[in-house]
């Protein structure tokens, strides 16, 4: 029986994470080779959740394939939503009003508030201590219930539609946010205290996960994964959509490249959302939310490309269009899937306690690499 | 100067003259019920049913602990993050961990396929004997004491070391890489930490000249050791508690459970009632290690006394030694919940460098303060 155990090609312990570990938070597997407590190689298998959410699209009319992507990265669902919403306005050459793009804005911030938040707690909950996950809940609540108020749903909003958003404010919504930003003010700092400026904490992430700004390049890191490494990658700044170029808001970059600088840049990057959402929050301008469009939705032939920064990093989407109602093909570049790839490097030779805080920091959302 | 740290220390001793401390005591009762059983049955026969009593009083005490124990955690482990905990069963949720005894206790015991079965079954129950064991020579309250050991410091430092045992078993015998890999972890760490608790505990050995736990509470009728003893005996109550947080596997130090590495650790493949007497053996360690450190630093059930305060003595004294005890008990219970709901979870290299790096080199040239402490007569 215990030669079964210890018994490998080389000698090495193969152990199983997942599909089902609390620590990929999701059904991702992760064939891992160890020598003693050192990882030699780190293997991820993929396609436990895999929906065919592309296959799924080509069959679906544009007005409707976009509430699917919300079940791809679902903590950031505004912002797929945002991504095909604005690949068929491209297509169509739909004018977007100027209160539509607002609200899409606030929105996406906002998701991308609640998205770090729910990063950070269970980031803390990888590296042992509960509490931070309860503490990030507290202030995600407040922005889901804002988003249940307008959308009518916490999860999967499937608030944007091509040409706009579904349905105008709730009359509270201003109010509401107004109150998230004095939590969020009031709160703020009890991250750090509990968390980032926490001795053991900065032992387990500092120096773990190192991946260097080439690496980052070659591996197609996007997002705070890429910032942390000091590549500056950050779409909202690099090719503005919306109204990002008009906003006053920095790209937050750290060059450690370590797993502590990606974990920085994170929260940093909560920061900067609500110095949008302050900006824009008292200045929604009057109009419509929706742009008057057909009522089906036509794509001319030809292949169409969009980009937008979600919570995770560059999220892609290209239609290739036929003329018809629906897709004739359909290819979302996901950005976990890309980091997820760039996981075997960063933690070969490192613990198998370092595993979980360079998969913490990766942002890992399972449905988002599978789709 | 050897023979002078011998004659030194009793003399010590000696100086504290013999108070007598009108906290009320349980020989009395006990007296009493030895008394009634020598005569109704003879003293053979007294002693097997005293040994029974005292059994049945170790087994109920066991089965209460992890009750409170559990509740407790949950209670505080809510208040830390901000939400209520268990409130459903009986007044308060009090009944919650009740509820649960009975489901685990109705629970499937599974053995794997695999498994070596002798091992896997007696893991548990290992686990479980070494925490009543290290019961015995606790005074839990004035001559409220199972077994009034002389060596009872050494006695409890040998029998603590059991407990990786069963871990090892549990992880070796379950056939199961995780469970492995957590019962390595824990047999490093519970053995690298070990010295540092034992010395720490030595710091209070060199003080008193005893490994008796009757003499080391005796010892601080005047002021318990953690007030006494300057510095020194300070550095050694923080290394004790960091050790034997450590000991009993309690987070920051759970790495051999470590739930986003290794799922659960050394008792990955249990569940039911096998499951639940590791669960119960990991809360009777903890509050049989803050009953150490509550006997050896803060008096065990010794009333806090200000110098000359008269009045506010006499006032301390009234209060019952067992609620002094057990409330020093559930104070340092509080701390290493506190940790546990605080802090995260250090790496096993980690780990191991706090240990050998810093706490046992602290601790050695604490003891070695505190030796000189000792002989000098520094301390209060």
């Amino acid at each position: 029986m215990f030669e079964e155990v210890a018994k490998t090609a080389e000698g090495d312990l193969v152990i199983n994470v997942g599909p089902q570990h609390p620590a990929t938070h999701g059904v991702l597997h992760l064939l891992i080779t160890l020598n003693g407590e050192t990882i030699k190689k780190v293997e991820p298998h993929l396609g436990y959740i895999h929906r065919s959410i592309e296959k799924m699209c080509e069959s679906l009319t544009y007005r409707q394939f976009i509430y699917v992507t919300s079940r791809m990265d679902y903590l950031s669902a505004h912002i797929n939503n945002h991504a095909c919403a604005l690949c068929v306005e491209k297509g169509m050459q739909i004018e977007v009003p100027d209160r539509a793009k607002v609200i899409r804005v606030l929105m996406d911030e906002l998701t991308r508030i609640a998205s770090h938040e729910l990063w950070w707690g269970a980031m803390a909950m990888d590296l042992g201590a509960f509490t931070p996950f309860f503490h990030a809940f507290r202030e995600r609540e407040t922005i889901n219930d804002i988003m249940e108020e307008t959308c009518g749903a916490r999860l999967t909003m499937n608030y944007m539609v091509p040409g706009g958003v579904m349905q105008d404010l709730h009359p509270d919504f201003q109010r509401r946010v107004k109150e998230f930003l004095v939590l969020y003010k009031r709160k703020i700092h009890e991250y750090d205290e509990m968390v980032t400026g926490n001795i053991i904490f900065q032992n387990r992430m500092k120096g773990v996960g190192y991946i260097s700004p080439e690496d980052v390049i070659s591996y197609g890191v996007t997002g705070p994964a890429a910032r942390g490494s000091g590549v500056s990658s950050d779409i909202r700044k690099l090719y503005p959509y919306e109204i990002y170029d008009k906003l006053q808001f920095d790209e937050v970059l750290e060059t450690a490249g370590d797993s502590f600088a990606r974990y920085l840049v994170r929260l940093r990057e909560m920061d900067q959302s609500i110095r949008i959402v302050e900006q824009l929050i008292d200045n929604i301008p009057e109009g419509d939310f929706q742009a008057k469009t057909k009522a089906v939705l036509k794509l001319p032939k030809g292949e169409f490309y969009t980009r937008v920064e979600t919570a995770r990093g560059e999220l892609g989407v290209y239609i290739v269009s036929e003329g018809g109602t629906t897709p004739y093909r359909i290819k979302f570049r996901s950005p976990g899937f890309s980091n997820l790839s760039a996981l075997d490097h960063m933690v070969r030779g490192g613990k198998l306690g370092d595993l979980v805080a360079s998969m913490g920091t990766l942002d890992l959302v399972i449905p988002d690499i599978d789709r | 100067m050897y023979e002078r740290i011998i004659t030194v220390l009793p003399v010590k001793k000696i100086k504290e003259k013999k108070q007598n401390i009108t906290v009320w005591s349980f020989a009395d009762i006990s007296k009493t019920i030895d008394q009634w059983l020598n005569d109704w049955v003879g003293a053979t026969w007294a002693t097997v049913f005293e040994m029974v009593i005292a059994g049945v009083c170790v087994i109920g005490l066991f089965a209460l602990l992890g009750l409170v124990l559990v509740i407790m955690e949950r209670k505080v482990a809510a208040w830390i993050q901000i939400r209520l905990g268990p409130n459903r069963v009986g007044p308060k949720g009090m009944l919650q961990s009740l509820a649960d005894t009975v489901k685990l206790l109705v629970k499937e015991g599974m053995t794997p396929d695999g498994a070596d079965k002798f091992l896997f079954n007696l893991a548990p129950f290992i686990a479980m004997i070494v925490a009543m064991l290290l019961m015995a020579p606790i005074a839990f309250a004035k001559d409220f004491q199972m077994w009034d050991l002389n060596v009872g410091v050494l006695y409890i430092s040998a029998v603590s070391s059991i407990s990786v045992i069963s871990i090892l078993m549990a992880g070796w015998a379950s056939n199961n890489k995780y469970s492995l890999l957590g019962a390595m972890r824990s047999g490093a760490q519970i053995v690298s930490y070990e010295l540092s608790a034992g010395l720490s505990v030595l710091a209070i050995v060199v003080l008193t000249g005893s490994l008796s736990l009757t003499d080391i509470i005796q010892s601080q009728q005047n002021g318990w050791w953690i007030f006494k003893g300057h510095i020194p005996v300070i550095i050694a109550f923080i290394t004790f508690i960091i050790a034997v947080t450590a000991e009993t596997n309690r987070a920051p130090f759970d790495l051999a459970e470590a739930e986003s590495e290794l799922t659960a650790g050394f008792h990955t493949e249990y569940s039911g009632m096998k499951f639940a007497l590791f669960f119960l053996a990991e809360y009777v360690n903890v509050f049989i290690v803050c009953a150490i450190g509550a006997t050896l630093f803060l008096g065990g059930w010794m009333p806090f006394h200000i110098g000359s305060w008269e009045g506010f003595n006499h006032v301390m004294d009234y209060i019952p030694s067992s609620i002094w005890f057990f409330g020093k008990t559930f104070f340092l219970i509080f701390l290493i919940m506190w940790f546990r709901w605080t802090f995260p979870r250090l790496r096993i290299d980690q780990l191991l460098n706090l240990e050998w790096k810093y706490l046992l080199p602290i601790s050695m040239i604490n003891l070695l303060l505190v030796t000189v402490m000792a002989i000098m007569g520094w301390h209060f």
